[in-house]
């Protein structure tokens, strides 16, 4: 007859000997040799993270500095990626334009994932009334086209990195708040739920401390995917002049000043920051995948 | 038979508890009129069928019926000389795991999964009491060894999912005990364990209720447990008491029909192997009727051999049959005869 101690101390074992491994770097390893792909997407991303913390280190021209003489300089040793009609080099302004993408792609993911887990978490606990107001209101900021929002926003606040952001956040927020919401009303019936209201915890308690932990996993895998496509929606924007205003470099506006006119004469202007655009959520989506299957509660052991 | 040591001061106090849900199908009376008392360091146990009321008594005293459909239409649930039932939410809330705690019967799927098991009985605790974050931990520590759990620092670190049914039974009585309650309900605190393990559950329960002097209201449908731990017991059926004693008189002299045939419905060694070993397990006849449309007379009339004309016009008055012996029954009677159990 097994007792509990037994049993225990073989769960002990088992884990000693199985998937926890001891240290965080072979842990890492593990993860890595299980989703390869979204190894290699996390690696990507961490090169464009890199990129943008240490921009001034990794680069030696100004990304603003203009130079008449260097106009269109194709690629070379001087100007890895070449520089673009003002003399601007190339690889500067995308370096430093990962700070931007990166900046708007995290700060609206942050401030979408944000306020749609407020209202998520406040629609499926509350239930009632509350409930049906939130999804309204989640309706109406689908139904906001976002280019349009992005356009009045611009013309009426001025077209600023702030600005970019909230536009990019505001589709976000209804999307997380349905997922969250979804994750409350089934939590909400668990019956850990239950025991925490039998040893007198209150409501709001309950919903921070017992139901949004458990809608984490959801969360961050929507949060990965949503980030791709918060950074390809700012280099819409910004290929549209609604995003980023000069000087700053921008990918999105990098390739709309020279797609008409150089795509042809000087096509690196073209292709480095499209390549750039498309590294970035193309990694971004490896890593969300991989954290999806990982994240997973029915792969967990 | 066990004794534990009673005081016999009175702890809880519940009269005249009426619990309806109001559905479309028309008022649900999930518990009718339950009365009953529990001295200090007692246990008193609940038994019936699925569906007759048990878990929302135990629900109805830890006021966590779900409202709306669900209310408390009457009664009093008296706490040392407190009516919880006229506590706001606030104070109901102070009572809830530090007076009354309550046990469920679900361990694998009542601690969270993400948080790990010293939080969980460490967050009992802050709740509470007001002390200083080494005592929580030196308490939660304290608190697992006391349930049974070996290498209880390395196991307050782990999650639930790192730990069997057993052991996280054993952690829920952990959480339901950590601020010393006067009453706990153990709400079917074994059905869903293994059998060799329901029995360590049970002894744990009983040695720690000696130790903290708490009261213990079991809910439960397993008659042998009753019997190793329970002083006094009460039946229910469909939302009402029907009997009431001490539970030597339970197993000895039933005085209700219904509680006469769950006694019967549990299968003997004696009569599986000797000489007149009926070929099938005895069973009530019947199903425990819908709560919202309950027969007119007694409700179980419709399942019961002794049931006549008076039973289905007349819901028989909850009498005393005898020395703390109580029972709804107007024919208890014609029971003693032949008795076979």
């Amino acid at each position: 007859m097994a007792t509990d101690a037994e049993n225990a101390d073989h769960s002990a074992r088992l884990a000693k000997a199985g998937a926890h491994v001891d240290s965080k770097l072979g842990e890492l390893v593990f993860l890595a040799k299980r989703y390869p792909l979204g190894a290699i997407g996390a690696l990507i991303v961490a090169v464009f993270v890199f990129a943008a913390l240490f921009a001034e280190l990794i680069t030696i021209h100004d990304p603003l500095d203009t130079d008449a003489e260097l106009s269109l300089t194709a690629p070379g040793a001087e100007h890895w990626l070449g520089a673009d009609n003002f003399g601007r080099d190339v690889y500067s302004r995308i370096v430093f334009g990962a700070r931007i993408s990166l900046a708007v792609g995290l700060g609206s993911t942050l401030l979408g994932c944000l306020l749609g887990v407020v209202l998520g978490l406040v629609s499926g606990y509350m239930s009632g009334w509350v409930d049906l107001v939130v999804q309204r209101v989640s309706d109406i900021m689908q139904a906001l086209p976002l280019l349009v929002l992005a356009l009045v926003m611009a013309a009426a606040l001025g077209p600023s990195l702030e600005n970019t952001i909230i536009a990019i956040a505001i589709p976000i927020i209804p999307h997380v708040a349905r997922v969250i919401r979804a994750n409350t009303l089934a939590l909400r019936e668990q019956p850990f739920v239950e025991a925490a209201r039998a040893v007198g915890m209150s409501d709001f308690r309950i919903a921070v401390r017992h139901v949004l932990p458990n809608t984490l996993a959801p969360l961050i895998v929507l949060g990965t995917a949503q980030l791709g496509s918060a950074i390809l929606t700012e280099a819409s924007l910004s290929f549209l002049g609604l995003g980023i205003p000069e000087p700053f470099p921008s990918w999105g506006r990098m390739l709309s000043e020279s797609a008409a006119e150089y795509v042809r004469t000087a096509p690196w202007l073209v292709i480095f920051p499209g390549l750039a655009i498309s590294l970035v959520v193309f990694g971004t989506n490896l890593m969300g995948d991989a954290l999806r299957d990982l994240l997973d509660p029915r792969q967990r052991t | 038979m066990s004794a534990a040591p009673t005081t016999g001061e009175t702890i809880l106090d519940v009269a005249g508890l009426k619990t309806y849900f109001y559905t479309r199908a028309g008022i649900v009376r999930a518990v009718e009129d339950l009365s009953f008392t529990l001295k200090r360091g007692e246990t008193l146990a609940i038994v019936g069928e699925s569906g007759c009321g048990k878990s929302m008594t135990a629900l109805s005293l830890m006021r966590l019926i779900p409202e709306p459909p669900g209310r408390i239409a009457a009664g009093s649930v008296v706490l040392e000389g407190r009516d919880l039932l006229k506590l706001d939410e606030e104070s109901m809330r102070q009572v809830r795991g530090n007076e009354i705690s309550m046990i469920f019967q679900e361990p694998m799927t009542s601690l969270n999964p993400v948080l790990t098991v010293g939080n969980q009985i460490g967050e009992t605790l802050r709740l509470h009491q007001r002390l200083p974050e080494a005592q929580i931990k030196a308490r939660t520590i304290e608190m697992l060894r006391l349930v049974g759990i070996p290498e209880p620092e390395q196991r307050a670190r782990e999650y639930p999912h790192q730990l069997s049914g057993g052991m996280r039974q054993r952690v829920m009585i952990a959480i339901a005990l950590a601020c010393n309650p006067k009453v706990l309900i153990a709400d079917e605190p074994t059905t869903a364990l293994d059998v060799t393990i329901q029995a360590q559950i049970i002894n744990l329960m009983i040695d720690l209720q000696r130790e903290l002097g708490t009261a213990l209201i079991l809910i439960t449908h397993d008659l042998g447990v009753v019997a190793e731990t329970a002083q006094r017991v009460i039946v229910m059926y469909a939302g009402r008491k029907v009997e009431q004693a001490s539970v030597e008189a339970i197993f000895d002299r039933p005085m209700h029909p219904y509680t006469r045939g769950l006694l019967d419905s549990v299968p003997h060694l004696t009569s599986i192997s000797g000489d007149e070993a009926p070929e099938h397990l005895n069973e009530i006849p019947g199903m425990v009727p819908a709560l919202s449309n309950l027969p007119q007379g007694c409700a179980f009339a419709p399942r019961c051999k002794f049931a006549d004309d008076q039973c289905t016009a007349q819901y028989p008055p909850f009498e005393r049959k005898g020395d703390g012996h109580w029972a709804a029954c107007w024919h208890s009677d014609r029971l003693g005869g032949d008795s076979n159990a």
